[in-house]
């Protein structure tokens, strides 16, 4: 290649600058971030369209989930993206050390949250809402309160694929951080799982008021 | 609008509607024949005019019509604008169902037909027998998949599901016998889920549904379930000569010890045979499907009696 | 070959095994797409051929009903979601939108080469399936017979389901390659029109897939857990599954449609060396098309009991998609007005698009009109139509595309002789094989039919003979193509006198596309600024 001046390492051969290459993988992420959203969408319609259909099912089902804990998750989630975003901060400041603290917070968060749902799911396995053929709980009043728990752990369960997933990420760039791949100037991955990290939440935000606090 | 007496494209037509969508159909298959030949005479005229002959060379910078463009966009518009109306027309004329129609309760399985006549209490199988030129409504669900019921020569289809209703009416034009399919991919015997629709004067209805109300009085018990081996489409999965078949030959079975697929046996008599068509669920015999339905409440008394005393003709 | 020293071009430089399997260039890529999608074509084409076979004559020919339902089913599972839907973008798109745009690469090479490793996977998936009992759903896998039925339905669903992953991350390549890396100079109005069909096609796989997945994992889960979604017994909806699957797969025939116009586009230009008619009506139809291509899945439903007011919209809906597909037509036919018109092989194949797709797009007309489309629908009058849009139309733009972009692919020409025969066949073989179906279906005949009434047995016939006609016209297309890899006259860089990018690097490119990055110093279509004498014929 010609040329030869100033050609930082992080930059790839086929960007013609470094500007090229961070504004490509942020547009790539939003639109990936896209998908996302459309992915949970149709779990969404079949949300929307079963309760249209059922809503005193719905109604009388949502009282099973236990408030407190989705409540609970909710925060943790919130406190996670806040961390998430600080660790960002902190590498654009050059941080190193402070960005790996709040990378490791971020995973602490994520954790609790899957600890807190291991809880929730064990009771429901436990009492018998579950999903299609498997319910065996009777205290729902209503046709076929098995719909609404296809839903619930379809959605949550999802959404659980999609915590692992972003904590792997998480590991990803903890592990690059450490051994000072990034800096002031390059960043990217961290922005990258970052926004994805920010999907995660925001999904969550939307699942906890649909599933949690019918009516 | 009338009968059709059908078209390179179109079968003979036998109903109310069948003129309906063959108008439809003709003015989108002569209009798009126009299209379709201008396009192929500019493709054929341009490429013969402008092929190349010699040096290449530069060719004009035509790049816009505003004109042309206009006219090429609007017309074709105006045409579709048009189709949409014509086709939207005719299908409403296909859902709006007359006060007067008659109602006949279609049921469809895995892989037959089978009809009801609420009033009369009739009931036949992959056999639908209406009278001429009387509205008739088909209240239709299906047993198990999705199946659609169509009749090319009435032009109608519509899907048949499970657990809900749909419906669909006709009015026949012409006697005579039109095929009738399942449109709707159901599984291995789709192809064989097939039947016939009579149309038959007023007269012969009546006389029709008169008896096949009673249930084959002054016939033998035997000629009566041989009948009924062929009109309750027995005979789509048990055959008589022996040959295989979903479900286990006829031929010879009286009599016989049949092994289940969970290792008991059982000897085939008329309690056995009696079980095997109201629950088929209960045994399944080694080497087959659980696939055949219930025929509680498609048979009466005597018509299963019927079937037996036929069976055990079968040696 | 008589050079003392080989050119280095991508081909052969790296070299090694490793270099292939592990390649981050878009041209290889490209060419392992190429490789695997023509094995998926000739796949499903030996399916086709047997369905054909045993339709010759009525009752059992050569297979038993359940073979013949999973033969069906495979032929159009693995010609739809294995071929068609990658064989364009992920193949010639892969190997040309970078070159087409002056870029050394797509913006992710990485996530490129995970697309095709998926698009492996993926297909592994499905071909497992064919040895555990093929499923038998039919490739719209409609509930609740899909969850009911012994088959492997999952292996087949996930299969699907990890190839949409390959789509949706190709599409997102693209769109962010299309975005960020044009060379300065080219504005969104210079893009070759095969460029901004690939954009729009990608816009749809991002948006329409992810449903997809959804919808097929909802599959997964009602066959696994019984989760009664999509099961009337348990207070489900079968027809849902419908509306879920043809919100993806409507769509998607525009993903499989939308690249061969593309295709159609600079073949019709290069060929009648005449700058394209309509270029901005030509690009904005197809943003048009993919935007209203999401709100006309409901045709495919008239007859589910679908409400008679959304089957109005829908229809009304469904003919507008068809305006900016005539107006393209019509756009290509006036391109030819004056121009230099050569007949080399890839303009046969455009010739024959136009006259294929023309009947593709009006047979729709009878399936978008209500009263018609209650007699048609689910007859061989669909089969018919589809066919000629998506093997009439993609099919012979693909074709066309790949006897185009074959010299700059392989740097080697391919016999002209045995190219127009093979080309001759195709076309013909095709009209025989289907343009009897369209007179099958009006006639009554249901699609998916393993047996069927004697009144249909002649059109049948005629039908299975062209089915021969048009395996003999693919064998020597494969035959004269893969000679010509060995054997072949090298081609020169810029055989057609084409005036896009790629036909200004070496035939094969080098391993970084272009050896002097390229100026816009000329639009992609302006042969009434720029002559280029055509080097081969």
């Amino acid at each position: 290649m010609s040329e030869s001046h100033t050609h930082p390492a992080h930059l790839a051969h086929h960007f013609s600058d470094v500007e090229q290459q961070r504004e490509s993988a942020k547009f790539g992420m939003w639109v990936f971030l896209l998908t996302e959203v459309l992915l949970f969408g149709g779990l969404f319609m079949a949300y929307a369209i079963y309760r249209a259909w059922n809503p005193d099912m719905f109604y009388n089902a949502h009282k099973a989930l236990n408030i407190y804990m989705g409540t609970a998750n909710t925060f943790v989630l919130i406190a996670s993206s806040v961390t998430m975003a600080l660790s960002i901060r902190s590498m654009q400041l050059d941080k190193r050390k402070q960005t790996i603290g709040f990378l490791i917070a971020t995973l602490a968060l994520a954790c609790i949250f899957l600890v807190i749902k291991y809880f929730e799911y064990s009771h429901k396995f436990h009492v018998g809402q579950l999903p299609g053929k498997y319910y065996s709980y009777t205290g729902i009043k209503g046709t076929n309160p098995h719909i609404f728990f296809g839903i619930y752990f379809g959605m949550t369960g999802l959404h659980g694929l999609h915590v692992l997933a972003g904590m792997s990420a998480i590991v990803w760039v903890l592990i690059k951080t450490v051994k000072k791949k990034f800096s002031a100037e390059y960043y990217t991955p961290v922005e990258m799982v970052g926004l994805y990290w920010h999907l995660v939440d925001l999904i969550w935000i939307f699942l906890f008021p649909l599933l949690y606090l019918i009516g | 609008m009338d009968d059709t007496t059908g078209s390179l494209f179109m079968p003979f037509g036998g109903s109310t509607i069948a003129g309906d969508v063959d108008t439809v159909f003709n003015f989108i298959l002569y209009t798009s024949t126009i299209i379709f030949a201008l396009v192929v005479f500019g493709i054929i005229f341009f490429s013969i005019r402008y092929r190349r002959r010699g040096k290449l060379a530069l060719t004009p910078d035509i790049s816009h019509n505003t004109k042309l463009e206009i006219v090429w966009t609007v017309i074709p518009t105006i045409l579709v604008v048009i189709v949409f109306f014509m086709g939207f027309n005719a299908y409403l004329k296909m859902s709006v169902v007359p006060k007067d129609a008659m109602e006949i309760k279609v049921t469809g399985q895995k892989w037959f037909w089978s009809f009801e006549y609420p009033e009369a209490g009739a009931t036949t199988v992959n056999e639908l027998v209406v009278p001429i030129d009387k509205p008739v409504k088909l209240l239709m669900s299906s047993q198990d998949v999705i199946h659609s019921f169509f009749v090319p020569g009435f032009r109608i289809k519509q899907d048949v599901i499970p657990n809900r209703y749909t419906m669909i009416w006709f009015q026949a034009t012409k006697i005579g016998e039109y095929d009738l399919f399942c449109a709707e991919y159901c599984g291995t015997k789709h192809s064989e889920m097939i039947g016939k629709v009579k149309v038959v004067s007023e007269r012969e209805f009546e006389n029709w549904l008169e008896e096949s109300s009673m249930s084959g009085e002054g016939m033998s018990l035997s000629d009566f379930g041989a009948k009924l081996y062929i009109s309750k489409a027995c005979n789509t999965c048990h055959s008589i000569d022996g040959s295989a078949g979903n479900g286990p030959t006829f031929k010879g079975i009286f009599g016989k010890q049949v092994t289940f697929d969970d290792g008991s046996q059982a000897m085939v008599d008329e309690n056995y045979i009696r079980k095997s068509i109201l629950n088929p669920q209960t045994n399944i015999v080694a080497g087959y499907q659980n696939i055949m339905p219930t025929f509680q409440g498609l048979l009466k008394e005597r018509e299963v009696d019927a079937l037996i005393a036929y069976i055990k003709t079968l040696e | 070959m008589s050079e003392a020293v080989a050119e280095k071009n991508y081909l052969n430089d790296p070299k090694g095994w490793k270099s292939w399997v592990f390649t981050l260039d878009h041209k290889r890529i490209g060419i392992l797409y190429l490789a695997s999608i023509t094995a998926a074509f000739f796949l499903g084409g030996v399916f086709a051929v047997l369905i054909r076979l045993e339709l010759l004559n009525p009752g059992q020919d050569l297979m038993g009903p359940d073979t013949y339902n999973q033969i069906f089913t495979l032929h159009g599972a693995v010609m739809i979601f294995l071929f068609i839907i990658p064989s364009i973008p992920a193949a010639l798109g892969n190997f040309f939108l970078p070159l087409l745009i002056g870029a050394k690469d797509v913006a992710f090479p990485r996530l490129n080469l995970a697309s095709y490793y998926i698009y492996v996977f993926g297909s592994m998936f499905a071909v497992y399936s064919i040895f555990t009992g093929a499923v038998d759903t039919g490739w719209t896998f409609y509930t609740p017979y899909s969850t009911e039925t012994q088959t492997s339905v999952i292996p087949m669903t996930l299969g699907a389901f990890i190839l949409g992953f390959s789509s949706i991350f190709t599409g997102l390549n693209f769109i962010v390659t299309i975005h960020k890396m044009r060379i300065p100079g080219m504005t969104w109005y210079k893009l070759p029109l095969f460029v901004w069909a690939l954009y729009a096609t990608a816009i749809i796989q991002v948006v329409a897939t992810p449903v997809l997945g959804i919808t097929l994992l909802l599959l997964i889960f009602e066959r696994v857990f019984s989760v009664g979604i999509f099961n009337p017994d348990m207070g489900g909806d079968p027809v849902l599954f419908q509306h879920f699957f043809w919100f993806y797969s409507h769509p998607a025939v525009y993903i499989m449609i939308l690249p061969g116009m593309g295709i159609i586009s600079e073949l019709i230009a290069t060929f009648s060396h005449k700058k394209i008619f309509g270029y901005k009506a030509i690009a904005f139809s197809s943003l048009g098309i993919a935007f209203i291509s999401f709100l006309v899945w409901g045709h495919h439903m008239f007859v589910s009991g679908q409400s008679e007011l959304a089957a109005m919209i829908f229809s009304f809906l469904t003919f507008l998609v068809g305006i900016p597909s005539g107006i393209k037509v019509f756009n290509w036919i006036t391109t030819l007005y004056k121009g230099q018109i050569h007949f080399d092989t890839p303009m046969l194949y455009a010739l024959s698009f136009l006259f294929l797709f023309t009947i593709g797009g009006l047979t729709g007309i009878f399936l978008g009109a209500l009263a018609t489309d209650v007699h048609l629908h689910d007859t061989y009058f669909v089969v018919a139509h589809f066919h000629y849009v998506m093997m009439g139309g993609t099919v012979m733009a693909f074709l066309g595309g790949l006897h185009y972009w074959w010299p700059k692919m392989f740097g080697k020409m391919y016999n002209h002789f045995w190219s127009v025969i093979a080309m001759i066949l195709v076309f013909v073989g095709f009209n025989v094989t289907f343009f009897s179906q369209f007179i099958l279906g009006s006639q009554g005949m249901p699609r998916r039919y393993y047996n069927y009434l004697d009144q249909f047995q002649p059109l049948h016939a005629f039908s299975t003979i062209g089915s021969w006609i048009l395996g003999a016209g693919f064998i020597i297309m494969a035959i004269y193509l893969i000679h010509s890899l060995f054997k072949g006259r090298k081609a020169s860089d810029n055989p057609w006198g084409g005036l896009t990018f790629e036909w200004a690097t070496g035939s094969p490119p080098p391993h970084h596309n272009f050896k002097v990055t390229p100026k816009m110093t000329h639009g992609p279509y302006d042969y009434d600024k720029v002559l280029v004498e055509q080097t081969d014929y």
